[in-house]
């Protein structure tokens, strides 16, 4: 092919006006800019659980409830059918059916179990939620983004220990004087909440709220993959079961009676 | 051209009536009152410069959120090398402490409508 002197000026005045153009795009690239850095301070698991020694527990006290209450502004709606819960008390029987009958030993019996998202190594939830709104995060904590959530309730369908809880109405009225923690965000009417294993004050390197709360030594939170840790040491020496394991679920809360 | 005239005329009407609102706004100048945004007093600089907030913060905002939420990451790097949370009640509304003060006026001389932050988020008590 045949290139006349003329084609080949016209072509390399394009080439170098596009490296003009480059400092350009680089400013636009600039602009994109957007760093991180890691938070020194957070605790760090490769599978978050938490072990609720039973047998420590005492059948008046609800300290663990209210210090989760208190830290995720969950609101009091004095309505059970539009209740929201995070942590909440359920008899044996319900706790653990399938494993429960009559003759049961009168203590556990009696005795209320507190229960919470299960934080499956097998989410359900997960898996049915059509917009990723909740996920499994690297350590194991099943999370929800409230911005995303578009109020479909699959994940309270899917969850076969009733975790999740619908916001029916406006939860700030709700929310007791006085009450309102700053630092955390209310949600809002047709999002769907759960326990989320404390995760901003797991960045912060705190234990969860219901945790630091416990005074009788209930509950144990750490990680399962770390063999030296407390929660390995706890479930080692102890005997313990879990909610419905029969529905392969996986989950990562462990009950010692 | 046939009608050349009329045509020309015609466009040029049409370009006026189109343009109204901008040459309008910019012959009444001093008639539209900026907005007087309520400062933080003891501090001078924000995250990043006033330009790119003024300008960014939206985007910042949001990207802030997902690296917060999904990602589990708190904390933010600036472009002039210092540290921040991110959090917009915790870092934001530390300084801007009023949210009708400094945010609703900006938004309502842009015309943009106010976002639906506080629907959750706690803002700090007005004093007022």
């Amino acid at each position: 092919m045949m290139k006349s002197r003329r084609s080949f000026l016209k072509i390399s005045g394009a080439c170098l006006l596009g490296l003009g153009v480059k400092p350009v795009l680089n400013a636009f690239a600039q602009a994109e800019r957007m760093e991180i850095a890691p938070n020194p301070n957070a605790l760090r698991a490769g599978r978050w659980a938490l072990v609720v020694d039973i047998t420590k527990c005492r059948d008046d006290c609800t300290d663990c409830i209210n210090a989760c209450n208190r830290a995720h502004n969950i609101p009091d709606l004095g309505r059970t059918k539009e209740e929201v819960k995070w942590i909440w008390n359920e008899s044996y029987e319900h706790a653990f059916p399938g494993v429960e009958h009559e003759f049961v030993e009168e203590r556990v019996k009696h005795q209320p179990f507190m229960v919470l998202c299960n934080h499956c190594d097998n989410p359900p939830c997960v898996r049915v939620c059509p917009v990723q709104a909740t996920w499994k995060r690297e350590d194991g904590i099943v999370m929800m983004d409230f911005h995303r959530c578009i109020g479909c309730r699959c994940c309270m369908a899917a969850c076969p220990y009733g975790s999740r809880s619908f916001n029916w109405t406006d939860p700030r009225p709700y929310i007791p004087e006085g009450r309102m923690n700053p630092d955390f965000p209310t949600r809002t009417k047709g999002v769907v909440e759960k326990c989320n294993f404390c995760v901003e004050r797991l960045a912060k390197g705190l234990q969860p709220a219901c945790v630091e709360s416990c005074s009788s030594g209930v509950l144990t939170f750490g990680d399962l993959d770390d063999p030296n840790s407390e929660v390995r040491k706890v479930l080692g020496e102890r005997y313990s079961i879990q909610r419905k394991p029969e529905l392969g679920t996986r989950p990562r809360v462990y009950y010692i009676l | 051209m046939y009608d050349g005239g009329k045509i020309i005329a015609g466009l040029v009407i049409f370009l006026g009536v189109v343009t109204f609102p901008f040459w309008y706004t910019q012959a009444n100048e001093e008639a539209i009152e900026k907005p007087q945004l309520l400062l933080p007093a003891d501090e001078t600089e924000c995250v990043e410069p006033t330009a790119y907030m003024r300008a960014s913060h939206m985007q910042m905002l949001n990207e802030w959120r997902d690296f917060v939420v999904r990602e589990g990451q708190a904390t933010y790097l600036s472009s002039t090398g210092k540290m921040y949370e991110m959090s917009l009640t915790r870092t934001c509304m530390k300084c801007h402490t009023s949210r009708q003060e400094f945010c609703n006026k900006c938004h309502a001389y842009s015309g943009v409508s106010t976002p639906y932050c506080w629907d959750c988020h706690v803002e700090p008590k007005e004093s007022a």
